[in-house]
């Protein structure tokens, strides 16, 4: 079963074509890569799946919901994590956790046993009173990854949500994905680590606006004779017209 | 609603944790209203003066008397000589030196004419003026008192009445001032403020996925700053009255709803500087530069409109600030109604929802 299914998605910006007519589809439950160098247009093309920005032109369906008509249905069956860091650094865990199930239309029962079960699973017992900005960047990391997931969205989209992170919290973030992925729930996943590209199901590679490759990352590396993904990855980011922005 | 309520419970929370958000959402309305009623006051009170007194005889020594015992002045000289009057103004010991010519009496009494000099130092040209008009009653009071004792025929007397203010206290002009200073910064800058502050985090796009319909975002975000402004209009009432004695004349009932429309109007203002900011630095600094600035110095609060050359005068209408500073002072010194207020009202009225709206169109167009 599909959970996302684009068709000739495109995002202009006045003469600019940030996203140029991209197609794929995602089942659920998979773990979906989404590569490409900066400026590729893969956050544009994340945003717009989000509904954060408005496409231009193509058609596209998130969750069952077509992003035109059903933007809100979208929105409840959606978690997002973006490249910043987006807990509130002076509230605390708890707090936090209640502020966004609030919003997601949580009621106080299951806010209460979901934070429970989110500090055990964390181990962040003794800290669910402390704030926020006294953690350390990797458990903000995975509690913004859990907070995202407060309300068992179907879809989850991470914009490089391990950037800055030592490896060994890396790899406690990606169990996490994986566990989240198990229990059905289809990741969304941008990043530049070409390691992470690995651990993805499928993935796809943005060049100059256009999805350049799909498949699965040994598919790929067959395709493009390359030993790992960080080959097939600078093969095809090569021919880049586009400059770095 | 109950995301709503959530979200407001957020930004209070914000509110509490950040010690500098207290002290500007608290500290500032009394530190100004303090500040300006018994600091920053442009009334003349025991000034320092100089007396060079050339005759001294009965009448320049009951002369000097009346002036001492007035609360305006305090005689710290008693000058010698044209010259060390000369380096009293220099070395800034008085600021008015009273020249009484020889033979004062005698002239007096003889001639039925003879002059005082009046020497201000007019470094600062208003309050010279202003010592001058006040030595200069005094004599004429003292002259007044003669007169009594011997008839003149005609004479015309002026008796002079300070309507609604009578004691001319400053407070009196700058509570209203205060207010609109206040609100302007509490709504405006805050708002302005928290809301970039998520943007610049990264909150705002997390929140801007979720359910929550954006237009609710921006009413969460306005109404913690609208409650604590209730508390601040609350505040600042209480402190004149109770403080510096300024009273309310009219309606409360009106006084508080033009208030809350005023914060309203600011709100929106700084909704509008929200959604052209990008960092809380640059929110800032609009707020002061093109909000508190003008709120200062065209709302009619320190520098009365009429004086302004005409350009400044017609950006004055558009300045929120002078509208509302007229509808207080109006309210609340002249206790006048709302039919003397309603042209007011009904500009800060067009104004909000002018903003309002505009603000709201490029929040949703930021969104794209």
């Amino acid at each position: 079963m599909n959970v996302i299914s684009v068709k000739d998605l495109t995002k202009r910006f006045g003469n600019f074509t940030a996203v140029d007519r991209i197609t794929f589809e995602v089942e659920q439950g998979e773990i979906f890569g989404f590569l490409g160098a900066n400026g590729a247009g893969k956050t544009t093309a994340m945003r717009m799946l989000c509904g954060l920005s408005m496409p231009t032109s193509g058609e596209a369906t998130v969750a069952g919901y077509d992003l035109y008509k059903h933007a809100e249905k979208i929105k409840k069956n959606i978690g997002y994590m973006s490249q910043k860091f987006s807990l509130y650094e002076d509230l605390t865990i708890r707090e936090n956790i209640r502020f966004y199930g609030g919003i997601y239309g949580l009621n106080d029962g299951s806010i209460k046993s979901k934070t429970d079960h989110l500090v055990a699973t964390l181990k962040l017992e003794d800290k669910v009173n402390t704030l926020v900005k006294s953690l350390p960047l990797g458990w903000k990391q995975k509690l913004s990854f859990s907070v995202a997931m407060i309300h068992d969205p179907k879809i989850v989209f991470l914009d490089e949500p391990t950037g800055g992170v030592d490896p060994i919290t890396r790899r406690e973030f990606w169990t996490m994905i994986f566990e989240a992925a198990h229990r059905g729930t289809t990741v969304f996943v941008t990043t530049h680590y070409m390691d992470e590209a690995e651990y993805c199901n499928r993935v796809s590679i943005m060049v100059d606006g256009q999805v350049e490759a799909l498949g699965s990352p040994e598919v790929l590396k067959t395709k493009y004779e390359a030993k790992d993904m960080g080959e097939v990855f600078l093969k095809l980011a090569r021919k880049a017209k586009r400059g770095d922005d | 609603m109950r995301q709503f309520l959530f979200f407001i419970r957020k930004e209070f929370l914000h509110v509490w944790r950040d010690l500098r958000t207290m002290l500007i959402l608290f500290g500032m309305p009394l530190m100004q209203i303090l500040i300006f009623g018994f600091a920053l006051t442009n009334e003349v009170k025991n000034t320092r003066i100089g007396i060079l007194d050339n005759s001294n005889d009965e009448t320049t020594q009951a002369i000097t008397r009346q002036l001492e015992a007035s609360r305006y002045f305090d005689v710290v000289e008693n000058i010698s000589s044209n010259a060390k009057l000369v380096s009293s103004f220099q070395t800034g010991t008085i600021k008015l030196a009273v020249v009484f010519p020889d033979h004062f009496q005698e002239q007096f009494l003889h001639n039925k004419l003879v002059q005082i000099q009046l020497i201000g130092d007019a470094t600062d040209p208003n309050t010279a003026n202003t010592l001058i008009n006040y030595a200069s009653a005094i004599i004429m009071d003292y002259q007044h008192g003669l007169r009594n004792q011997a008839q003149i025929p005609y004479s015309i007397n002026t008796e002079m009445r300070m309507l609604y203010n009578p004691q001319l206290k400053g407070s009196y002009n700058f509570v209203p001032g205060v207010m609109a200073m206040v609100l302007m910064l509490v709504c405006a800058m805050m708002t302005s403020i928290s809301i970039v502050r998520e943007k610049e985090m990264g909150t705002m796009e997390v929140i801007l996925v979720s359910p929550i319909v954006p237009i609710r975002v921006v009413i969460a975000k306005m109404v913690p700053y609208f409650i604590l402004s209730a508390v601040n209009i609350a505040s600042i009432l209480l402190l004149s009255v109770f403080v510096l004695d300024v009273p309310i004349q009219g309606s409360l009932v009106l006084l508080v709803a033009e208030c809350l429309l005023f914060t309203i109007t600011v709100l929106a203002l700084g909704l509008l500087i929200s959604s052209a900011a990008d960092s809380q630095q640059i929110a800032m600094l609009i707020s002061l530069m093109g909000l508190f600035l003008p709120t200062v110095m065209l709302s009619g609060f320190m520098f009365p409109i009429e004086n302004l050359p005409v350009p400044l005068r017609v950006i004055a209408n558009l300045v929120p600030a002078k509208w509302f500073f007229t509808i207080v002072k109006n309210i609340m010194i002249k206790g006048v109604g709302f039919e003397h207020v309603w042209k007011e009202t009904l500009i800060l009225m067009g104004m909000t929802i002018f903003f309002m709206m505009v603000s709201i169109k490029k929040f949703k167009a930021r969104l794209e």
